[in-house]
């Protein structure tokens, strides 16, 4: 492989901050949907960016999510929609917002995934709400003329982005659950060869946890594709300012150094982390 | 009527275009917080704490949440002071901010080498000198603990320092010992002191970390009140959890001529921006009566 087929979308424009309004939330599986106006920021929205919210002022540590959709919403333009797993403090704030609530959102944030200069055949893999971008990529693939193939994973049915929506997005998707409720019963790392060969994959998009992404660019690595892993870890400022969700990877010039997941991801290319030392 | 233009700041024989800076570590390379208003707007960017060598910073967790603060222990990452003037200084000077560079060292050598490196490179308006890291120890800097540690270090980079690069001591918000510590630094030759740092706390995992955020405020206004009542003559930068503009009026109202706006930039990246531009009001209204 000698050319890169990726390429870094340019001229990303400066996030926002700005105030938010709660405009829709809707319950789906073990999650929460939220549709919020956040002027400004669906227009520099791309796959892979995220938006950082504020629930509430003795909170210092802003909550990231995964933008899911940008879309029109009668009377506020363009919205953005998040998925919400209320798991912690500030997850089931935001789960207990009533509509009409207003939040402080900043975004979009990190850098995008990178797009396939030609239509070549993608694999996408999203492990339960971290497949929330995925399907904004998928769109953008399928623009491009791209082939694309998506993998859902989580640990039970009530854990997996809409498996509808994913066949609306994708010519074919694998469903794997842990606990076997639906599709097959298993991990990532345990279909993702499979996928990948099947497919022809000249390029794969990962984003979960990191034993699943270490599992992707492995796959990936050896099946002779690129690999874009998004990497989720708890951030502080989600702006670059705090170098508080340090990464470890490989520098262009070969030598290892610790980048921010906010600013210098959360897209990375996957042979460029180094697996073995992320904190998990 | 004329319109006042923001009256300007006299910072140890520096001129601001106003109180509002940057504290160290909290702005990023800079880069990052431009994006949320421009730096020139503020009296001053003040750098993260840079080192001799390079420094990939510390194990994971770094940053945890505490009700009202946040709990952090980075290692102070940076690309170590030879990198930071080749790459980090001039953007931020064609930016037109204003730079206070921070500096850390782990000896007196150290700290005297990066002043001598530092004053030869243009454009810096003036150095602080961390000497309250929360864990200095821990992180292998020079441990000040006592005032004269933090004497020596100002008088180590005072001397290798050009004319007219002032100092900046910045010291921990430690009521007991915060005016005895500033009146060594200034006697040593600091041009003045910032109050304060991080206070030494833990990680829920017990490593030793600072506590930062409105959490401190209270702690540090009190060290601002009691420094400028024991030392009429000292300028105070007040610094610790401001995060409103009537925050940073009470530190002023306290003696403070300038204040540093850290943590509040981690919860809204443009708080800095909003608290200098509301406080330019106030003294545009201020210069208005006093002329009238």
């Amino acid at each position: 492989m000698t050319t890169a087929p990726v390429v870094q979308a340019a001229g990303r424009l400066a996030p926002l901050h700005v105030r938010g309004e709660l405009l829709a939330a809707r319950r789906v599986g073990a999650y929460h949907h939220l549709t919020l106006a956040a002027p400004g920021i669906p227009a520099r929205f791309r796959p892979g960016t995220f938006v950082a919210l504020s629930v509430g002022e003795t909170h210092l540590a802003r909550r990231a999510f995964w933008i899911h959709q940008v879309k029109p919403m009668g009377g506020y333009g363009a919205t953005i929609q998040i998925v919400v797993a209320p798991v912690g403090v500030g997850t089931r704030w935001l789960a207990d917002l009533g509509v009409g609530a207003t939040l402080e959102v900043t975004g979009p944030l990190g850098r995008p995934f990178a797009l396939p200069k030609e239509p070549v055949s993608c694999v996408l893999i999203g492990e339960e709400y971290a497949a929330a971008p995925l399907f904004p990529l998928a769109e953008r693939l399928r623009e491009r003329g791209c082939r694309v193939s998506m993998v859902v994973a989580g640990r039970d049915e009530a854990h997996l982005l809409s498996t509808l929506e994913a066949k609306r997005s994708a010519r074919s998707v694998t469903v794997v659950t842990r606990d076997g409720s639906i599709g097959h019963k298993g991990e990532v790392a345990d279909v993702v060869a499979d996928v990948l060969r099947r497919e022809e994959a000249a390029v794969v998009y990962g984003v979960g946890t990191v034993p699943s992404l270490h599992a992707v660019a492995a796959a990936a690595e050896e099946h002779g594709a690129w690999s874009q892993t998004a990497i989720e870890q708890p951030l502080t400022c989600a702006t670059g300012l705090c170098h508080g969700c340090a990464v470890p990877v490989v520098g262009e010039d070969g030598a290892p150094r610790l980048a921010r997941a906010c600013a210098d991801g959360p897209v990375f290319r996957g042979d460029r982390v180094r697996w073995n030392e992320v904190a998990t | 009527m004329t319109v006042a233009g923001p009256p300007n700041v006299e910072l140890a024989g520096l001129t601001l275009v106003g109180p509002v800076l940057t504290a160290a570590g909290c702005g990023g390379t800079g880069r990052e917080l431009a994006a949320y208003g421009p730096l020139d707007r503020l009296g001053a960017f003040v750098t993260r704490s840079i080192s001799l060598n390079a420094r990939p910073g510390g194990a994971l967790p770094r940053i945890v949440e505490t009700p009202s603060g946040l709990v952090h222990a980075t290692g102070l990452p940076n690309p170590g002071i030879d990198q930071f003037l080749a790459t980090e200084l001039p953007w931020l000077l064609q930016e037109g901010a204003r730079v206070i560079v921070s500096i850390v060292g782990s000896s007196l050598g150290e700290y005297a080498e990066l002043a001598r490196r530092l004053g030869r490179a243009p454009g810096v308006s003036a150095i602080e000198v961390n000497l309250s890291s929360p864990d200095a120890m821990g992180s292998g800097f020079f441990d000040v603990r006592e005032p004269f540690h933090a004497a020596g270090a100002v008088s180590a980079v005072q001397r290798d320092l050009p004319r007219g690069v002032p100092v900046l001591a910045k010291l921990r918000p430690d009521v007991l010992r915060v005016v005895e510590t500033a009146r060594t630094v200034l006697d040593a030759g600091a041009a003045a002191v910032v109050v304060g740092n991080a206070l030494p706390a833990a990680l829920p995992d017990g490593r030793p970390a600072g506590l930062s955020g409105p959490a401190v405020r209270p702690l540090s206004l009190r060290c601002v009140t009691e420094v400028r009542g024991a030392l009429p003559d000292a300028q105070i930068v007040g610094a610790g959890g401001i995060s409103t503009t009537d925050d940073a009026r009470s530190f002023l109202a306290a003696g403070a001529v300038a204040v540093q706006i850290g943590t509040a930039l981690l919860h809204d990246p443009t708080s800095a921006a909003r608290i200098a531009a509301e406080l330019a009001v106030d003294a545009a209204h201020d210069q208005e009566r006093i002329s009238s």
